[in-house]
């Protein structure tokens, strides 16, 4: 198809560029001026015609189809029922959600939250207000994980080499393998678990030692904090647990460590972080240095970052903890980096905190701990208690030990109380061919897995939304794990299965619990203390005692042997949000566009461009990792600011009995990770393939073309004129509109969006999915630009690619008052309301797309097919009964959670008031853990969204169109140190 | 087709013949037209039968589990309204009476009724009665009890006149265009709140007057936004 002659490329519609340092690009095509904007409009003019046929053919149908069309308004309505109680339970309300405080264990660490339930149903999972690691935001994992408990895909039945048995006949073949054991005082008796921190279920494991003396437990979690555990042991000698509290810090060194996104604590620290950031209208702000070996959200978000290779972090700590010492750094393999870094650090003595990535060397750990003594940060910033875990140990020494004694055939009874060690043990164990070397192995899990293949019985896990438990925060603080639903199908939690070794009488898990704790506390107030403690979903002050471990008589550090430059570097990270591969099967995780490569439905080969073009490889080629005869294919990604010379690889792919939706995403790392190189290697040879496999992300997608999205400056240059956003942005005269004007007397909804304090952990995109019943479309329709997503996380860099910087802007719809998209709808199915939303009525649209195509912010979502499921039973129990499922042909979007908006209007005119400010938060700004999100009444004044549209920093995107947006954003505000000035975006 | 077989061809025109007499004009005119006017008749039909009781099964009384009489509960021995309808002043669903609140009176009274066994097994096995739906909006309305009965828009403006019905049915025809007559004009159809639960009562005479009084003291809005009932 050749283009008219008259053709004018979109290219030349867009604005001249702007200097090349403040350019903000997307991708390194654009970067290059190869493909500015990615490929979109290329990709639409080189596609080709659809030959005559199909068209002639198309037209028919379409003819059909209109004709027929009109007889479905003919059915009758179907008669449906009404299934009152017999007997109706205290409290319940039909048509009003119940929320109960529960919390979220991962890998053993509590997420504090509320969940919401529809008539016994959980529909949705917010944050708990009062619950230290929450704060009532959320991250990603504690909103996916209602997936978790409905996945279609889970477990449904106690088995025998995969034929259904019973409990009963479980209980039977336990107790008869157990009889030598018993004999033996537990000789032969394996457990393993991953790491427990649940006082309870501890309580049960010691009682199970300490009636067979001679049985063993072992811990493995594969994304743990081995490091962490390492570390405090080289420095104090002891396993010692970190936390911080970045609220009091000013200074932040993030050595390797993606805190604002990824770890248990993330969200509390994500929102200390922020709100630290803004303090004091932003006349004052803390300072962020990230040096780190993959590009993360994190170091985009930093003032000042430095990409190293793995090893090279090292190298560094030790260089800080000499400059911050007092001893002189010249010639320094970082420039003035490490003596720019250590004055910072020292003019803010007791201020500051030097954190060490979960995955760095235990080197690292250590000199963190040795640099945050020396900077009198610890009791201050950096806080030590004793360990969380019931038992803190090597994980990797006691997984060894374990795999030692299945060769040597000493296991006789093995039991995996969750994990998939068979898919996550480090290669070189080959613990999947070792486990069936045992005379009786079980194994309990929410999936029927990799591991549950190769042992003989496997037991279904009850969820957390399931059955009782406990289980501690970063901090200590312990919640109850309270059900909200009774167990789907036939799952047993971890306690009951402990309590059948010892022959007790078949307790549930809630009394094993409730008498756990009736004999940690004595009182005749147990019961007023124990239903408080269900009701805030905490117990008051629990958390652990501060202690101020003595740091072992520092060894002078010296400088780590420099790997050689010329070898190949592998970095292992758990994903960011399949985590260690136990949320594969999870179609809201795997579907969420990563953080900075927006990547979904796979992990991939992360490297640097440099090191690309010297390798020779293209993006999205398959190439093969080798490390010492281990192997394994994945496709690249070339990531602007990866360090060169390195290799990142992310954990938790390439599963193969997942589930319908894990099973062949992406590659398992895994296969190449061994003992030796838990987080890193230096002998990865890469060998290309030849072939090529694409990956779905959607950083090129709903592309707002050629306008300049983001602003951003200085703490220095906004002191210097606050003014700066204003004077960049062009607002036309209010009445340039053909739209007759309309006097918002009432409410007028509006949303503020702070891009200083978004993080892009992606928590707002996942409870937007979860409240408002968003489909999920797969890997095939991504990667046709599909996604329905009604929020997205823009990422944009500026600077080189070598080290950018990056900067994040959530987009929801946008809720113009002028709405381009309102007067093209042939059928009215998009309307204002009178309070200044974009209405969007499904039942409405014919599904003509005009809309769309005339939304300049790209927020609106066609159901191309029918993408919900509307067959799946335990799916349709998550469903937010408030919000329509939309079927195909029907466009959909962001309607600032209206269904909320409603409500809280309807409660607000029963008791004959107004909507009190902060009383309706959308799902995202709940999620939020940086309360970057606000929502409100514009028309009032002493509502907080109305006093953020008034600061200085407020903008609107593509304000020169005249849409009048009601979601505004705040500009970005960066605090550079001056003395690195220009070495912010490049290598020093 | 049609246009052809009418045709007359006259025998006495050997050359030149016409085919087409001048009755054709008229025949062609009146088929077109026709054609015109039948797509229409049939649209309009169409139209009617969507809107008719048919479709909308407008006062059809509808066969329960219990042939529950509300003339004889309400009519009758007066029950209000919230006795079974618990939730309709707080919520959106006005709820259906759980079995234990039939049983409340009828462990007593009929208690060995054959009509009311149902009921009975109901208490007796745990298993819920499943009441057929009379009023029931599509799936994409979301309807709330709550904030039209606290702002004085009384049961039987919707519901007609319950007490009066044996079998219940639907009263009205529950379209869009019925929503909106009241949501247009609230003034037309409020009532004092006192009045909410009185399935009698008239709207006065000076129901203009009252009504603008009304809704200005409830501080009712005409609400005609698509959100306010379709999200």
């Amino acid at each position: 198809m050749s283009a008219p002659a008259n053709f004018v490329p979109v290219s030349a519609l867009r604005p001249a560029p702007e200097a090349a340092d403040r350019r903000y690009w997307r991708t390194l095509e654009e970067y290059e001026g190869r493909a500015p904007g990615g490929d979109e409009p290329r990709q639409a003019i080189d596609e080709p015609p659809p030959s005559e046929e199909s068209r002639r053919k198309f037209l028919s149908l379409m003819a059909a189809s209109f004709g027929l069309s009109g007889l479905t308004g003919c059915t009758r309505q179907p008669t449906e029922f009404i299934v009152p109680y017999v007997d109706p339970p205290e409290q319940v309300i039909p048509g009003r959600p119940q929320f109960f405080a529960t919390a979220i264990p991962l890998n053993g660490l509590a997420q504090g939250v509320l969940v919401e339930s529809h008539l016994g149903r959980p529909t949705k999972v917010e944050g708990n207000p009062d619950h230290p690691a929450s704060l009532g935001a959320t991250d990603v994992t504690s909103q996916a994980s209602l997936m978790d408990l409905y996945d279609p895909d889970r477990a449904r039945e106690i088995t025998l080499h995969g034929d259904p048995r019973s409990w009963e006949a479980f209980l039977r073949a336990l107790l008869v393998a157990l009889e030598p054991v018993r004999a033996r005082k537990g000789e032969g008796l394996r457990i393993l678990t991953e790491t427990v921190t649940s006082p309870s279920l501890g309580d049960r494991i010691q009682a199970v030692l300490a009636a067979l003396p001679s049985a063993r437990w072992h811990q493995w979690g594969p994304a743990g904090c081995h490091s962490a555990r390492s570390g405090s042991v080289l420095a104090f000698g002891r396993p010692v647990n970190t936390y911080y509290r970045l609220d009091n810090a000013d200074v932040i060194v993030a050595l390797d460590s993606d805190f604002l996104c990824c770890g248990p604590a993330s969200t509390r620290y994500a929102r200390d972080y922020s709100t630290r950031r803004r303090r004091g209208g932003r006349v004052d702000m803390n300072r962020l240095y990230a040096i780190e070996s993959a590009m993360t959200a994190t170091g985009g978000k930093a003032d000042h970052r430095l990409p190293v290779r793995y090893a090279e972090v090292e190298t560094f700590a030790v260089e800080l903890a000499q400059a911050v010492a007092g001893q002189s750094v010249a010639g320094s393999h970082f420039g003035q980096w490490t003596s720019a870094v250590a004055r910072d650090l020292l003019a803010h003595s007791g201020s500051c905190a030097v954190i060490p990535g979960e995955h760095q060397s235990p080197a690292v750990h250590a000199l963190a701990h040795q640099i945050n003594a020396a900077l009198g940060a610890v009791g201050q910033t950096v806080v030590y208690t004793e360990p969380l875990e019931v038992r803190a140990e090597d994980q990797m020494a006691s997984l060894t030990d374990l795999v030692r004694d299945l060769d040597a055939g000493t296991v006789e009874v093995l039991l995996i109380l969750g994990g998939n060690p068979v898919y996550n043990a480090p290669a070189d164990l080959d613990f999947a061919h070792k486990l069936p070397r045992t005379a009786f192995s079980a194994h309990v899990a929410l999936h029927a897995d990799e591991t549950s293949a190769q042992c003989q019985w496997h037991l279904p896990e009850s969820h957390f939304l399931e059955d009782w438990g406990d289980a501690r925060a970063f901090d200590g603080t312990v919640s109850i794990i309270q059900p909200l639903i009774l167990p789907l199908y036939e799952s047993h939690s971890y306690l009951r299965i402990l309590d059948a070794i010892l022959t007790l009488p078949g307790r549930s898990a809630y009394e094993i619990v409730r008498e756990y704790w009736t004999k940690q506390k004595h009182g005749a107030d147990f019961e007023t203390w124990w239903r408080k403690s269900l009701h805030d979903g905490f117990m008051e002050a629990s958390a652990l005692a501060d202690i101020r471990p003595a740091l072992k008589a520092a060894n002078a550090p010296s400088l780590p042997p420099p790997s050689s430059p010329g070898a190949l570097e592998v970095v292992f990270r758990p994903d960011p949000y399949i985590f260690d591969g136990r949320f594969a099967n999870n179609i809201w995780l795997e579907e969420l566009p990563r953080p900075m490569t927006k990547l979904t439905w796979d992990n991939a080969v992360m490297i640097s461009p440099a090191t690309a073009k010297r390798l020779g490889i293209e993006a999205q080629e398959l190439v093969e990792l080798r490390r010492g005869g281990r192997s394994v294919r994945g496709s690249t990604w070339i990531q602007p600011g990866h360090p060169d010379g390195s290799i990142t690889v992310h954990l938790g792919f390439g599963r193969t009995r997942s589930g319908r939706a894990g099973n062949g995403a992406g590659f398992s790392a895994y296969l190449i990770r061994t003992v030796d190189a838990l987080w890193s290697a230096y002998d990865l040879e890469i060998h290309k393939t030849g072939d090529s496999y694409p990956l779905a992300s959607t950083q090129m997608q709903q592309w707002v073309e050629g306008h300049h999205p983001i602003i951003s400056g200085n703490l220095d240059e906004y002191r210097a004129n606050p003014n700066f956003v204003k004077e960049s942005q062009e607002t036309p005269p209010r009445e340039l509109t053909i739209y007759p004007h309309w006097d918002y007397s009432g409410y007028a909804w509006g949303m503020s969006i702070d891009l200083t304090a978004c993080v892009n952990c992606g928590a707002c995109v996942a409870a937007c999915q979860a409240e408002n019943n968003i489909a999920v479309v797969g890997k095939e329709q991504i990667l046709a630009r599909r996604g329905m997503h009604w929020l997205r996380i823009d990422t944009y860099y500026q600077g080189g690619d070598v080290n950018p910087s990056a900067y994040y802007q959530p987009v929801p719809c946008m809720q113009c008052e002028n709405a381009p998209c309102e007067y093209v709808c042939p059928v009215h199915a998009t309307a204002h309301s009178a309070d200044g939303l974009n209405d969007m009525t499904y039942n409405r649209c014919v599904g003509t797309r005009y809309c769309s195509n005339n939304c300049p912010y790209k927020v609106r979502r066609f159901n191309f097919f029918l993408f919900q499921d509307w067959v799946t039973d335990t799916l349709k129990l998550q469903r937010n009964p408030d919000v329509s499922v939309r079927s195909r042909g029907v466009m959909e979007k962001c309607t600032y959670c209206v269904q909320r908006i409603r409500e809280a209007e309807i409660h607000a005119r029963v008791d004959d008031r107004f909507v009190r400010d902060g009383e309706i938060q959308t799902a995202c700004m709940q999620a939020c853990p940086t309360q970057a999100i606000v929502f409100g009444d514009i028309n009032n004044l002493s509502n907080r969204v109305a006093q953020l549209k008034s600061e200085k920093l407020n903008y609107a995107l593509l304000a020169e169109l005249n849409t009048r947006p009601r979601t505004t954003y705040l500009a970005e505000l960066r605090n550079p140190n001056p003395e690195l000035g220009e070495v912010s975006h490049a290598r020093g | 087709m049609v246009i052809c077989s009418l045709v007359r061809i006259d025998p006495r025109v050997v050359q030149m013949a016409q085919i087409f007499s001048g009755a054709a004009n008229t025949i062609a005119r009146f088929t077109l037209w026709g054609f015109a006017a039948a797509v229409g008749l049939a649209m309009w039909a169409g139209a009617m039968i969507v809107r008719s009781p048919y479709e909308t099964r407008q006062e059809e009384p509808r066969e329960q589990p219990v042939p529950f009489s509300h003339e004889h509960h309400v009519g009758g021995l007066g029950i209000d309204c919230r006795y079974c309808h618990t939730t309709v002043e707080t919520s959106s669903f006005a709820n259906l009476p759980a079995t234990k609140i039939c049983m409340n009176c009828h462990s007593q009274m009929w208690a060995a009724s054959p009509a009311l066994e149902p009921v009975r097994e109901s208490y007796r096995t745990g298993r819920s009665i499943a009441w057929t739906r009379v009023y029931d909006l599509p799936d994409f309305v979301y309807f709330n009890h709550s904030v039209h009965v606290n702002k004085g828009i009384g049961c039987s403006e919707c519901h007609g006149r319950v007490d009066k019905m044996p079998l219940t049915w639907q009263a009205v025809s529950l379209e869009m265009q019925w929503c909106l007559d009241c949501h247009r004009h609230p003034e037309e159809r409020v009532r004092p709140q006192s009045e909410v639960f009185n399935m009698a009562y008239v709207h006065p005479r000076n129901q203009a007057a009252l009504g603008r009084r009304l809704v200005h003291e409830y501080g009712i809005q005409s609400l005609t936004s698509c959100s306010n009932c379709h999200r």
